[in-house]
């Protein structure tokens, strides 16, 4: 149990000296990525392999033992999921990928002779070959600013001395023993934070509302509902590095005046629950949460809640009226929970990764943290980087980077030499931003203005083969499947949206549907009661606005410029490509392909039934789906 | 309380139906009363029966001094809760948007194939398989993701799915042949 300040600092001080007499340690990612992929088994062989070498060792032996050792740790994830599972040396900062258990001797035995890394199981640059040995040095990290993410993958979430080690929990202590709560707000406001939950809303200005609201009870809510799809960059904090969500949960509980705090995860997130509630049971054991807290008067404890599978409780005031156990449905605002918010009490609530920025902010500085990031978005931000890019993955840059600089500075751009379409954004509430977009930079106010938003920070490639008007009809589905149906607007407006795009998509859309698209859309964005209305109408705006032709070819000339939907692709076969080898002829199920071996192919439109399977086995890729 | 168990359990074997209700009847001890508790009540008691059964609803409603509908109307709007049973293996393909460029579609229109399921039929009669789609399970980094009860399994392609599938059919029928065992 630490009583004081002074118990923390000795205890960091003296988990440091133990950590030296560590002469090696091995990090295997156990995110939900690796895992899938096999990481517990890898980390199982390596830890067997390092107890037959002798050399295992954990930090209690660490502890009682003379003896120096090599450490092997469960870590959360390093981002590069694709690659994984992940093996990380430390000190020497060598990258595995792709592990097997088989892998683990030759690993073990490589570390322990001091030799060179085994060079087969470290990263190929996919075009030039250059091998990296280290993690830092491959081009995915290199131009990666971590900070948020900083622990993530290289400390065990599992074990809070490890984060104490790390200067854990002395942001708290600094401000329960030197800091007011205006001060602490101060400080915050001067950082120029912004949420990091998608609004962007200062984050200072928001802490200090609450702080004033006078009340007799307030909380601090954490927003780890994360529903935008394929987004995980909060996921991945929570289950990386818990008691950095912890901390900064703390020292808001102390700025604004509040003991009690919730953090609300996404029901899909079996892992991140789990690994919050030992966080939250091991701070409560070392007296960083509780009662007294470093003996400074200030009582904090945090409950977990889970959420039970819908989006629109991401939205504040639904989330609020979910943890009460009630159906999550938006209320308008004002009141804003910084007035009356869980109970009818004053409440701060804010995103997993915006409570991530907080310890470090408070240890380092405002100042500090302005040198990352623009002047109106300082910072870093993280973004969950996927779709049609070479490396997929988590990443953190500092706000203000281009498109560009992420798409093929550290997604190593196209997959299979693909042509670049678009970038999808900030999920079903943002839009998609095309090729002139590129240099654009991503920061809260660049990306509204080009009709996008950051949202959580979902950043999904698409490449030529994408068809856009199918993609705006599925983030249609998504919010229309996900409206709560409170507001008239958005229950009906999405639903007559959708009918639209899907006609469009089957073949059957008519050409007077594009103006009351658009006419709908504005609807729904200005009539709609929560955000999830409001911004409902991005994806398709955007796709309106960038891709009119491709909406266009499908509602009157009825193609499809990328070959993507099914009821309006017309198959030819490309006569300069066919070799004549009669693949398709064969799987056809209706026999409307015929020719002579050798020569082109013909496919006979009147017989095609459109199944696609012909273009499955070419191997020349010489059947075409758009009719071009 | 007896009497509100006969009452709501219909036809079912009184037996049965107060083995069914003293689990609840845990699960509700151990959260409390409070309106609070009845998202986590209803997590708990749908991981004990894989779906929540009506005549259940009923009982948690009156138990926790709550209006029948109004546990009904939660039940209803959070899309993890089910109302109908659930099969015994739980496939959830992810949808989300780097799945769904990535070609969930198809593992989707695979596995209806293979199992004989559609949007409208999700579980197979036999209660042995149910297929959902879901937006995003968060490992879009190896997408496409689908996930099998606690399972996670990443870059599935139509086929993959079809021989987890196959391997799963083969182990039940297996322990179905075994001996019983203890
Ligand atoms: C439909 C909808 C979904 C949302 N989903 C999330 C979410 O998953 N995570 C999140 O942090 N904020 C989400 N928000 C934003 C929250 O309402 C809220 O603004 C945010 O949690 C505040 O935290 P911040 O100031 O740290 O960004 C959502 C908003 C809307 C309208
Ligand atoms: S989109 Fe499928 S896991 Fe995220």
């Amino acid at each position: 149990m630490l009583r004081k300040k002074t118990d923390l600092d000795r205890m960091r001080d003296e988990l440091r000296d133990l950590y030296k007499k560590e002469t090696a340690r091995i990090l295997v990612c156990a995110g939900t990525g690796c895992v899938a992929n096999g990481s517990l088994q890898v980390f199982k062989a390596l830890q067997d392999e390092l107890e037959k070498h002798g050399v295992f060792i954990t930090l209690e032996l660490l502890a009682g033992e003379k003896k120096p050792g090599v450490t092997a740790v469960k870590s959360g994830c390093h981002g590069f999921c694709e690659m994984g599972p992940l093996v990380r040396l430390e000190p020497s900062g060598v990258l595995y990928i792709k592990v097997k258990p088989e892998d683990a001797p030759e690993i073990v035995e490589a570390l322990v002779s001091g030799g060179p890394p085994v060079e087969r199981l470290l990263y190929h640059h996919p075009v030039t070959g250059e091998v990296f040995a280290e993690e830092e040095a491959i081009p995915f990290y290199k131009n990666q600013q971590r900070n948020a993410l900083a622990n993530c993958g290289s400390i065990d979430p599992e074990e809070i001395r490890e984060y104490i080690a790390r200067d854990g929990y002395q942001a708290l202590a600094k401000v329960l023993t030197e800091l007011k709560p205006e001060d602490v707000c101060r400080e915050i406001t001067a950082s120029g934070l912004r949420g990091r939950g998608g609004g962007g809303f200062p984050t200072g200005l928001k802490w200090d509302l609450t702080r004033k609201a006078k009340s007799d009870k307030k909380y601090v809510i954490c927003n780890g509902d994360e529903g935008d799809p394929g987004a995980f960059m909060d996921r991945s904090v929570m289950e990386g590095d818990p008691h950095k969500i912890l901390e900064g949960m703390a020292i808001a509980g102390y700025a604004v005046g509040a003991d009690e705090g919730y953090i609300y995860v996404r029901a899909e997130y079996p892992l991140a629950v789990e690994r919050l509630k030992k966080a939250v049971q091991a701070a409560e054991d070392y007296g960083l949460l509780g009662k007294n807290i470093l003996g400074s008067g200030f009582d904090f404890q945090i409950k977990i809640k889970e959420g039970a599978g819908a989006f629109v409780c991401g939205e504040e005031t639904a989330l609020i009226a979910s943890i009460e156990g009630k159906r999550g449905m938006p209320r308008p605002k004002p009141p804003f929970p910084s007035d009356s918010g869980l109970w009818g009490k004053p409440t701060l609530i804010n995103n997993v990764e915006t409570f991530a920025n907080i310890p470090r902010i408070i240890t380092n500085g405002a100042a500090w943290f302005r040198k990352a990031g623009t002047e109106k978005s300082p910072g870093t931000k993280t973004f969950a980087l996927t779709g049609q890019v070479v490396n997929t993955g988590l990443i953190e840059v500092p706000m203000g980077v281009t498109v560009r600089e992420v798409v093929y500075g550290i997604g190593g751009g196209i997959r299979g030499g693909k042509k670049f379409k678009a970038v999808q954004i900030g999920g079903p509430s943002g839009g998609c931003l095309t090729e002139e977009h590129l240099d654009l930079p991503l920061d809260f106010d660049s990306l509204l203005s080009a009709g996008a938003m950051v949202g959580s920070g979902g950043l999904v490639v698409m490449d030529e083969d994408t068809c856009m008007v199918e993609v705006a009809r599925f983030f249609m589905g998504f919010t229309q499947n996900e409206s709560c149906g409170k507001c008239v607007p958005c229950r009906e407006g999405t639903k007559r949206m959708l009918e639209i795009l899907q006609r469009a998509v089957d073949g059957e859309g008519r050409v007077e549907d594009l103006e009351v698209l658009e006419e709908l859309a504005l609807a729904v964005k200005d009539g709609s009661l929560c955000g999830l209305g409001k911004t409902a109408p991005n994806p398709v705006l955007t796709m309106l606005q960038y891709f009119r032709d491709e909406y266009l070819a499908h509602i009157a000339e009825k193609r499809c410029p990328a070959g993507v939907c099914q009821a309006l692709a017309a198959y030819a076969v490309i006569a300069e490509k066919c070799k004549g080898c009669g693949r398709c002829k064969k799987v056809c199920p209706v026999e409307a392909i015929s020719g002579e071996v050798r020569k082109p192919f013909t496919i006979d439109p009147e017989k095609c039934i459109k199944c696609g399977a012909c273009v499955d086995v070419c191997a020349f890729k010489a059947i075409a789906r758009g009719g071009k | 309380m007896g009497e509100v168990m006969q009452l709501k359990t219909g036809s079912e074997g009184i037996g049965v139906a107060g083995r069914r209700f003293t689990k609840v009847n845990e699960i509700i001890e151990r959260h409390g009363r409070t309106p609070s508790a009845l998202i986590p009540i209803l997590q708990e008691v749908q991981e004990e029966y894989r779906y929540l059964p009506e005549e259940i609803l009923t009982y948690i409603a009156v138990a926790m001094g709550l209006n029948p509908a109004n546990v009904y109307g939660v039940a209803t709007f959070y899309s993890q809760f089910s109302l109908a049973p659930k099969g015994k293996y739980v496939i959830r393909i992810c949808d989300g948007t780097a799945c769904h460029v990535r070609g969930s579609e198809k593992i989707k229109t695979a596995l209806w194939e293979k199992l004989g399921l559609s949007d409208e039929r999700k579980t197979t009669d036999d209660l042995r398989f149910t297929v959902e789609t879901v937006s995003c399970l968060g490992a879009c980094g190896l997408a496409p993701v689908v996930m099998i009860n606690d399972r996670v399994y990443g870059q599935v392609t139509p086929e993959g799915i079809n021989e987890i599938i196959d391997q799963i059919i083969a182990e039940e029928e297996g322990e179905k042949n075994a001996p019983e065992e203890n």
